[in-house]
C-alpha cells in the first residue's frame, strides 16, 4: 500500500496532532442502495422527463474518443442545445461517458469517478473499444467488455463515432430515461458484489475502499 | 561524408562495429557495453551531440540478446547517431546514464518495467512507471504472449469476428478470381 494511504498521525497547521486513516475517514462505509421510483407512475414519468432534459457529462476522457467531445461541446455541434453540458467534477455530473479504450489503470479512476457521482446517473460506452475491445482486443492492458465493470446504459458504436453519432446516441439515451429503462445505477447497487469481484479481478493493486463515495 | 569521418574518429578510440548509414545524416554503430559511457561523453562534450533523442530496446529473442539504442542528435549540424549496445537477455543490466542526460532516467524506468532491463542507481527505477500492479513477465518481452494474457485476464465478448483484410477484400471485390 502507498505510504499516503496508511494510517498515520498528522500535525495540523494549528499544532494539534490527530490520527488520519485515509482508507476509512474520507469514504462512506455502506454499499450503494437501490433507488426506488416515485409512489405513482405519472410522477416517476415526470421525474424521468426532467432527468432526460439535463444530462450533465463528467469531463473525463478515458481514451482517444474524448477528442470527439471537443467539437461536440463547442459551437460546431453545440450539444448544449439539447440540454447536455460538461461538468468538471463527478459530484456535479450524472452521465459518465467512457470515451474509448479503458486501460486497467484508467478503469480504477473511472470506477472512483462513477461511484462519486450522485444518483440518478448513467454510463455511456463510446466506440468499439468499450464494446469488445476494438483494435485493442488482444492488448495486455485494456479491458474488453465495459459492462463487466460498470453498468452501461447505452453503447454508441464506431471507431470513433462522429459527433453526430454521439448526438443521436444522447437522444436515444433520453428516450431510455423517459421510458424508465436507464436503470444502470440500480443494477450496480443490486449486483454490487458481482461488479466488485470483476473489478478486483483485473485491478491487481486494489488500494482504495470498496465504497468510493 | 560527415558520418564516416565521425566514425573514423570514434573508431580510433573505441572498438566499434560496422557503421550502418541509414541516411546522409543518420547512422548507427554497435559497441561493447563498457565503452558506451566514454563514447556518450565523448560525443556530447567533443562532437556536439548534446541531445539524447531516445533510449529504446529491441528484444532479439532468438539470439538471447537485448539491443539498447541510444539515439543522439547534433542540433547545429542536423545529424543523428545511434549507439547500439547488445546485452545478454538473462539478467540484463546496464550502467545508468541519468547523470549524462537526466531524461535517461525516465527511459530507464520504462525499460525496466516493459523489458525488465535493470539500470542500478537510476532514480526511481524500481518504482512502477506506467503499469499498476503488474504480475507477469515484462509485457514488451517477445516471449510474453499478449493474446493469451488478454484472454486469461479479461472477459471477451462472444461473437467477435476477425477477417484477414486481404482475403476479405478479394472476396468482396473479385469473388470469381483466384
Amino acid at each position: 500500500m502507498k505510504p499516503e494511504l496508511m494510517k498515520r498521525m498528522v500535525k495540523g497547521p494549528d499544532g494539534v496532532e490527530f490520527e488520519v486513516e485515509p482508507m476509512r475517514d474520507y469514504y462512506c462505509d455502506a454499499p450503494p442502495t437501490v433507488q426506488h421510483g416515485a409512489y405513482i407512475k405519472i410522477v416517476e414519468d415526470f421525474f424521468n422527463w426532467a432527468r432526460s432534459q439535463s444530462l450533465w457529462i463528467l469531463g473525463f476522457g478515458t481514451g482517444c474518443g474524448a477528442i470527439e467531445m471537443r467539437p461536440l461541446m463547442t459551437p460546431r455541434f453545440d450539444a448544449y442545445r439539447y440540454g447536455i453540458q460538461w461538468r468538471p467534477t463527478p459530484r456535479q455530473a450524472n452521465l459518465l461517458v467512457i470515451s474509448g479504450y479503458l486501460s486497467v489503470k484508467t478503469l480504477k479512476r473511472a470506477i472512483r469517478a462513477y461511484e462519486q457521482m450522485q444518483n440518478p446517473k448513467y454510463v455511456v460506452g463510446l466506440g468499439s473499444c468499450t464494446i469488445n475491445g476494438g483494435m485493442y482486443w488482444d492488448s495486455y492492458n485494456t479491458i474488453k467488455c465495459l459492462d463487466q465493470y460498470l453498468p452501461v446504459d447505452l453503447y454508441i458504436t464506431g471507431c470513433m463515432p462522429r459527433p453526430e453519432a454521439l448526438l443521436a446516441g444522447f437522444e436515444d439515451l433520453k428516450k431510455l430515461i423517459r421510458a424508465g429503462q436507464a436503470e444502470g445505477a440500480n443494477q450496480y447497487a443490486e449486483r454490487f458484489d458481482w461488479y466488485k469481484a470483476n473489478q478486483k479481478q483485473v485491478i491487481h493493486d486494489w488500494d482504495m475502499p470498496d465504497y468510493n463515495w | 561524408m560527415d558520418m564516416r569521418a565521425l566514425y573514423d574518429r570514434l573508431k580510433a578510440l573505441y572498438p566499434l562495429g560496422e557503421l550502418t548509414e541509414q541516411r546522409a545524416n543518420l547512422a548507427f554503430v554497435t559497441l561493447p557495453a563498457e565503452y558506451l559511457r566514454p563514447a556518450l561523453l565523448h560525443l556530447r562534450d567533443l562532437e556536439g551531440y548534446r541531445h539524447l533523442v531516445l533510449l529504446t530496446a529491441v528484444d532479439w529473442l532468438e539470439d538471447g540478446l537485448f539491443q539498447l539504442t541510444y539515439l543522439l542528435c547534433n542540433r547545429s549540424r542536423n545529424c543523428d547517431i545511434g549507439l547500439r549496445v547488445m546485452l545478454p537477455r538473462e539478467g540484463a543490466t546496464m550502467a545508468s546514464s541519468h547523470d549524462i542526460w537526466p531524461t535517461a532516467a525516465v527511459y530507464q524506468r520504462e525499460l525496466r518495467e516493459m523489458f525488465g532491463i535493470d539500470f542500478p542507481d537510476s532514480p526511481g527505477v524500481d518504482e512502477e512507471f506506467i503499469l499498476e500492479g503488474w504480475n507477469d513477465i515484462p509485457p514488451y518481452r517477445r516471449d510474453f504472449d499478449t493474446l493469451k494474457y488478454a484472454n486469461d485476464s479479461f472477459a471477451q465478448r462472444a461473437g467477435r469476428e476477425t477477417r484477414d483484410p486481404e482475403t476479405h477484400m478479394k472476396q468482396q471485390l473479385y469473388p470469381d478470381r483466384d
